[in-house]
């Protein structure tokens, strides 16, 4: 990898962040009677987009805002203009990645390779307790588009107060409508952002007490809530693949009331070229169900979890896969394979996978994360700027926060690695490495450490203790809701 | 602006500690209060619901049946005294105590504890219990809900932290 291009800076990369500002600062005071200074934000938006298809919209919804008079459609129209500047944002950021890693991309209109045609039906339902994944299009059923409704229109509400005038009131009026969408699962997308993004500012209220807003990260949060919002948003193309599975490592996500793991692997289709793709597993959970609790809610619904753990590869027949990659896991899809080390996969077979093409709705910085593998540098703690890998003279900055606590990678070990697998992500105008696993030396021996470890279920000692809390915490709610729930 | 101010992923909320859920399996700072449920000693049917109010430390409890609490007569009683304890364990001593408005040089759960008895706070009356016992069946629902394989990108928002806020 080359680390110099990605120190290097990204042309028209300020530009484009300037119009996000502009009304990021517009929603931090609230669009009921807004200032110049937000007025003056809105129409860089405006002047962003005037050589665009969007421009007439923008320019409309932009004036209304500004005025005080913005409707839904027009804080629809914001939001749409908000993420497509993060749309060539994330574009001209994925030039440079590839660039630095030399991944080749599946040009956009090839069908992925592996045998499978596209499928609009969706993909069949998956075994046990687990809901089929929403693919292809979704059911618009009467009650589940008043809910999508209520959304909007609670998020339309904020966009008037402004994170500086929310309080525990407005906040409060989300909690039903994400009720009563967790359970709907073709929503579950807009369900799991609105329950994370609801609970930051249930804890930040009142707004006006705050020091200091987190701008860009609310501005991301709301108007993606919003494009969810849309009919249609969510639907996906989805086709099937057989061949070989090789898992390099596991990221999690995790609020306070959901979680998810996505694997990361390289497949290799029994007729074509190797490819990246991802495996996830999400769930809603209680906020008292953390760390290796996490892992015990997801380890029943994707055998993969267990392969990871057990450093397997994986068969898979017919498995659904989206365009962009994402397989659709279903058990009865996938069996065990031979063993194989994530750290082979890395040095062989990674290098000249290439990268399936990112769907529209998703281009964002924040959803970039492209596996790479690194060795031969230099591992440097500095007090101000954390953690870097010295690589060839330049350095790249390694994220060990997003490491998660429930495994046996720890920031000390990746400080003193020897190789790394982590994954290409960009925040904040850095590019930084999130590392999956590590090698390390003890005793002269190399010891490979991987962040999931315990996905599949611990064996070392620490792991099998935090397993045993983690059990008895969901044996209490489980005993509680069963005895209370149904009254 | 500040990194923290441009960043997508930045964090708001400090992830929640570990602790045992068997007596106190539900506590939040929610709706200006402390409030939570405490599982009885003696009827496994039963349960306490108690809550503490920010800056004015008026309490309430009494059982998911509307019964008030003997104990919480003029003084907090040993399930508001539990669930400060909990609280402390799950969001740390300073979250609690900035949430409660506790000015004292605050160490821990019993510091807390004191400093709101020296205000000698009144007795509410049991309005907030039904809201208090609906959140939490709301968090037991969460128990549950149905996994998904598809992918949910917006949690790429969501990463795990090991920083403190």
């Amino acid at each position: 990898m080359r680390a110099d291009l990605l120190a290097d800076p990204v042309d028209g990369l300020d530009e484009a962040l300037a119009a996000v500002i502009g009304v990021d600062q517009a929603l931090a005071a609230g669009l009921v009677r807004p200032q110049a200074a937000q007025a003056a934000g809105l129409a860089v938006l405006a002047d962003a987009f005037s050589a665009s298809p969007l421009a007439g919209r923008v320019a409309e919804a932009a004036e209304k805002a500004a005025a005080g008079a913005a409707g839904e459609e027009h804080f629809l129209s914001l939001a749409a203009a908000r993420i497509a500047l993060f749309g060539s944002v994330h574009d001209a950021l994925t030039a440079r990645i590839e660039q630095a890693t030399g991944h080749p991309r599946v040009e956009p209109g090839v069908v992925l390779p592996g045998g499978g045609q596209a499928d609009s039906g969706g993909a069949p339902p998956i075994a046990g307790q687990t809901e089929p994944a929403a693919s292809g299009p979704a059911p618009h059923t009467p009650q589940a588009e008043n809910l999508v409704l209520a959304a909007r229109s609670w998020l339309a509400d904020v966009a008037r107060a402004g994170w500086q005038g929310i309080d525990h009131e407005l906040v409060a009026g989300a909690a039903s409508v994400i009720s009563a969408l967790l359970p709907v699962p073709h929503l579950r997308r807009l369900a799991a952002l609105l329950d994370g993004f609801a609970a930051e500012l249930a804890a930040s209220c009142p707004g006006s007490a705050l020091e200091r807003i987190p701008a860009r990260r609310w501005g991301d949060l709301w108007s993606r809530a919003l494009l969810l919002t849309l009919p249609g948003a969510t639907d996906v193309p989805t086709s099937t693949v057989t061949g070989r599975l090789l898992p390099l490592g596991v990221d999690l996500h995790e609020h306070a009331t959901a979680a998810q793991a996505q694997v990361h692997a390289v497949f290799e289709p029994a007729d074509g070229t190797p490819f990246l793709v991802r495996a996830s597993v999400s769930a809603p959970k209680p906020d008292t169900v953390i760390g290796a609790g996490i892992w015990q809610v997801l380890r029943p619904h994707m055998s993969l979890l267990a392969a990871v753990s057990e450093g397997r590869s994986m068969e898979l027949t017919a498995m659904p896969i989206t365009a962009e990659g994402d397989l659709l896991w279903r058990d009865e899809h996938a069996k065990p394979g031979e063993p194989a080390d994530p750290f082979a996969t890395a040095r062989v077979v990674l290098p000249a996978a290439s990268r399936p093409q990112t769907a529209p709705l998703d281009r964002h910085p924040a959803r970039l994360a492209v596996p790479v593998f690194l060795e031969g540098y230099v591992a440097e703690q500095s007090p101000e700027d954390g953690l870097a890998f010295t690589l060839a003279g330049h350095r790249i900055a390694v994220d060990t926060d997003r490491v998660p606590a429930a495994g046996p990678l720890t920031p000390e070990a990746v400080a003193g690695s020897t190789a790394c697998i982590g994954l290409v992500r960009w925040d904040a105008g850095t590019f930084r490495v999130q590392p999956l696993a590590v090698e390390t030396t003890a005793r002269k021996k190399t010891v490979a450490l991987h962040a999931g470890a315990w996905a599949g279920g611990a064996v070392d000692k620490i792991g099998v203790k935090a397993e045993k809390a983690a059990t008895d915490a969901a044996t209490v709610l489980r005993e509680r809701a069963g005895r209370l729930l149904r009254k | 602006m500040s990194d923290w101010e441009i960043a997508s992923t930045a964090r708001v909320l400090p992830p929640a500690r570990p602790r045992k859920l068997a007596k106190v399996p539900f506590v939040e700072l929610a709706d200006g209060r402390l409030q939570g449920v405490v599982s009885s000693g003696s009827d496994i049917e039963r349960v306490y619901v108690s809550s503490v109010a920010a800056g004015t430390y008026d309490f309430a409890c009494s059982t998911n049946n509307n019964r008030p609490c003997g104990g919480a007569r003029g003084t907090f009683c040993n399930h508001i005294s539990a669930l400060i304890t909990e609280a402390v364990l799950q969001y740390g001593v300073g979250r609690v105590a900035r949430y409660l408005r506790v000015d004292a040089e605050v160490v821990d759960a019993q510091a807390i504890y004191a400093f709101m008895m020296g205000e000698r706070p009144s007795q509410a009356d049991s309005a907030a219990a039904a809201q208090v016992f609906s959140r939490f069946l709301r968090h037991l629902a969460y128990v549950e809900l149905p996994p998904t394989t598809s992918p949910v990108p917006e949690l790429q928002w969501f990463p795990p932290t090991r920083a403190v806020v």
